[in-house]
């Protein structure tokens, strides 16, 4: 009653209001909001240079650079054959191309120790394809990379896609009626288009990098100042009993998560924006 | 029936060989190569190339090795621990998904917005950190680990742990794919169930379960696969004791790091091929949601 009367903005004759906000409000607090609240907590019990020093030793710095350039790096790689397998799927036909369609979702649905296993296998140097290679990627920070496209992959093809499925044929062809070749019909009245969406999928593709660890602890070698990612590095400080160090490490990893959130919220609110004014 | 045929480009105008016509909107012939061939490959050597060696792998030694590995003890209680987590968690997130999505797409309230973006949290979050944030709560040093201590009860390194991990890494999946469907069908509906003289229950067994059914199953999919995959945040919580807080990834990892690879790849290829079945599934909801859609719009 409490919730209906203080919240609603009008009235309606749809029933349940109350108790589904107030499961909602509870479950949600219970299983993510308190939890999560503990490891800010958590951080207040150090002192400011504690924390400084906590969470810019060498070890931790090097594993920032690898954790972030990998993911970066990864998301790169996945926005320029994103948009191409995006685009093959909406415009060509060929055999096949149902069943490449549904499994760019694999990654999502592939446990990532799974996807861990198969990679190193894949990828070390007497595998299917690392024996190819002149150099080593099993077992290396090209490894975290490798195993970072991965499971990145579905992310700029999903957001891209339906923007391309909905573009009107129209703007096309009037550029071509006005004189514009194909590669200036695209870079200039299609890419306008598609960049907030394809901005959004690098963003979801590079967030969710950041923060990925099954897949990657099985192909990196784990070296520290080398092959050691940040979320590795909370779970080894665990396991030595430093709580309030691995938890100042997934502060830092949280406050970069939700900053990229609110990011990509942005970003979305602009694609709709974008999309509505075509 | 089919004697008429359509003419493929334009028509031939005067001398012009129709192969010289091209639809203004799309590329050559080379350049579509070009791309469907680029895409081709990365999709091979990053996604059917590592799913295709899970299978081999698994059957390298021989169907006998494979049967014995996915029969072990150690396997078996993994694959038991993972359905529990599984079965308690996404009936759990499937409540929690209809009710958060009846809240948001029905009514018009203060706050829904932040509501929205709470419900992502957990996609945002690492899975170790989402491990961490229970040790910080229930461990033994952490807000209630005395307490729990003393009534001997245990949370952290027990199922517990491994449930409530679960729940946080799947908690959105549900509310997310019901939160867009609902909101695009409106209320129209439901207000006429109500005007009819429905109660509460039968306007919603009647009228909006019917309409969000596709959705749902979609939703349930999507979280059964994650609770069954999840590792991080399950390892950081479990303790790794074997035949008691291992499931099915954890199981992997402990064969895989003791060299036992046609195990570890015979108990992921259960799991390679739940993520296939998932896929087709996935699949088929979607074409049924498509052709839902293309209904009520006629």
């Amino acid at each position: 009653m409490l919730l209906s009367r203080t919240l609603l903005k009008r009235h309606t004759v749809l029933p349940g209001f109350d108790l589904a906000l107030g499961f909602a409000l509870l479950y949600l607090s219970l299983v993510v909001l308190i939890p999560l609240s503990a490891a800010f907590f958590k951080t207040f019990t150090l002192t400011w240079p504690q924390f400084l020093e906590a969470t810019t030793t060498p070890r931790v710095l090097a594993s920032y650079r690898l954790t972030f350039g990998a993911s970066f790096g990864a998301a790169l790689l996945n926005g320029f054959f994103g948009l191409i397998t995006a685009w093959v799927l909406v415009r060509y036909d060929f055999p096949g191309k149902r069943l490449v369609d549904a499994l760019v979702d694999l990654p999502f649905a592939l446990p990532t120790a799974v996807a861990g296993i198969a990679l190193t296998a894949l990828w070390a140097s007497n595998g299917w394809i690392g024996q190819w290679l002149p150099f080593k990627v099993s077992f290396t920070p090209v490894g975290v990379w490798v195993a970072l496209v991965f499971i990145g992959l579905p992310f700029v093809v999903r957001t891209v896609q339906p923007v391309l499925e909905d573009l009107n044929r129209e703007l096309e062809e009037a550029a071509a009626t006005l004189g514009a070749s194909r590669w200036q019909t695209f870079a200039q009245v299609i890419l306008p288009i598609v960049l907030p969406a394809w901005l959004t999928g690098f963003a979801l593709a590079f967030a969710r990098a950041l923060g990925e660890y099954g897949s990657v602890i099985f192909i990196a070698g784990n070296m520290p100042m080398i092959s050691e990612i940040t979320p590795l590095l909370i779970i080894t400080k665990l396991e030595q009993y430093d709580y309030a160090g691995a938890t100042a490490l997934a502060v830092v990893m949280l406050v970069v998560s939700f900053g990229l959130l609110l990011g990509i919220n942005g970003l979305q609110a602009w694609a709709r924006k974008r999309q509505g004014g075509m | 029936m089919n004697t008429l045929v359509l003419p493929q480009v334009a028509p031939n105008v005067a001398g012009v060989a129709p192969r010289a016509i091209r639809s203004a909107t799309t590329e050559p012939a080379w350049v579509r190569r070009l791309l469907i061939g680029a895409a081709l490959a990365f999709m091979t050597l990053f996604l059917f190339v590592p799913l295709a060696i899970v299978f081999v792998e698994a059957f390298k030694k021989g169907v006998g090795v494979y049967l014995a590995a996915i029969s072990d003890p150690d396997a078996l209680s993994a694959i038991r621990l993972t359905l529990i987590a599984t079965g308690i968690s996404v009936p759990l997130n499937l409540v929690f998904g209809v009710a958060a999505a009846w809240a948001i797409t029905k009514f018009d309230f203060r706050g829904k917005q932040v509501l929205l973006t709470l419900i992502d949290l957990p996609f945002s979050v690492s899975p170790v950190i989402a491990g961490l944030i229970y040790v910080l709560v229930f461990g033994l040093q952490g807000w209630c680990g005395e307490w729990l201590r003393d009534h001997d009860l245990k949370i952290i390194f027990a199922v517990p742990g491994i449930v409530l991990a679960t729940l946080f890494v799947t908690f959105p999946f549900i509310a997310r794919e019901l939160i867009p469907l609902m909101q695009a069908q409106g209320i129209e509906q439901e207000e006429a169930a109500r005007v009819l003289g429905a109660n509460g229950w039968q306007m919603f067994r009647r009228v909006t379960l019917p309409n969000i059914q596709w959705a749902l199953l979609y939703g349930v999919i999507l979280c059964n696969a994650r609770a069954m995959g999840e590792f991080g945040a399950v390892s950081v919580v479990s303790g790794h004791i074997r035949g008691q807080t291992n499931t099915i990834p954890l199981h992997i990892e402990i064969a895989y790091n003791e060299y036992q690879f046609a195990a570890a790849f015979a108990v992921a290829s259960l799991l390679a091929g739940l993520a296939l079945v998932t896929l087709v599934a996935k699949y088929a909801v979607e074409q049924r949601l498509k052709r839902e859609e293309t209904h009520h719009e006629h």
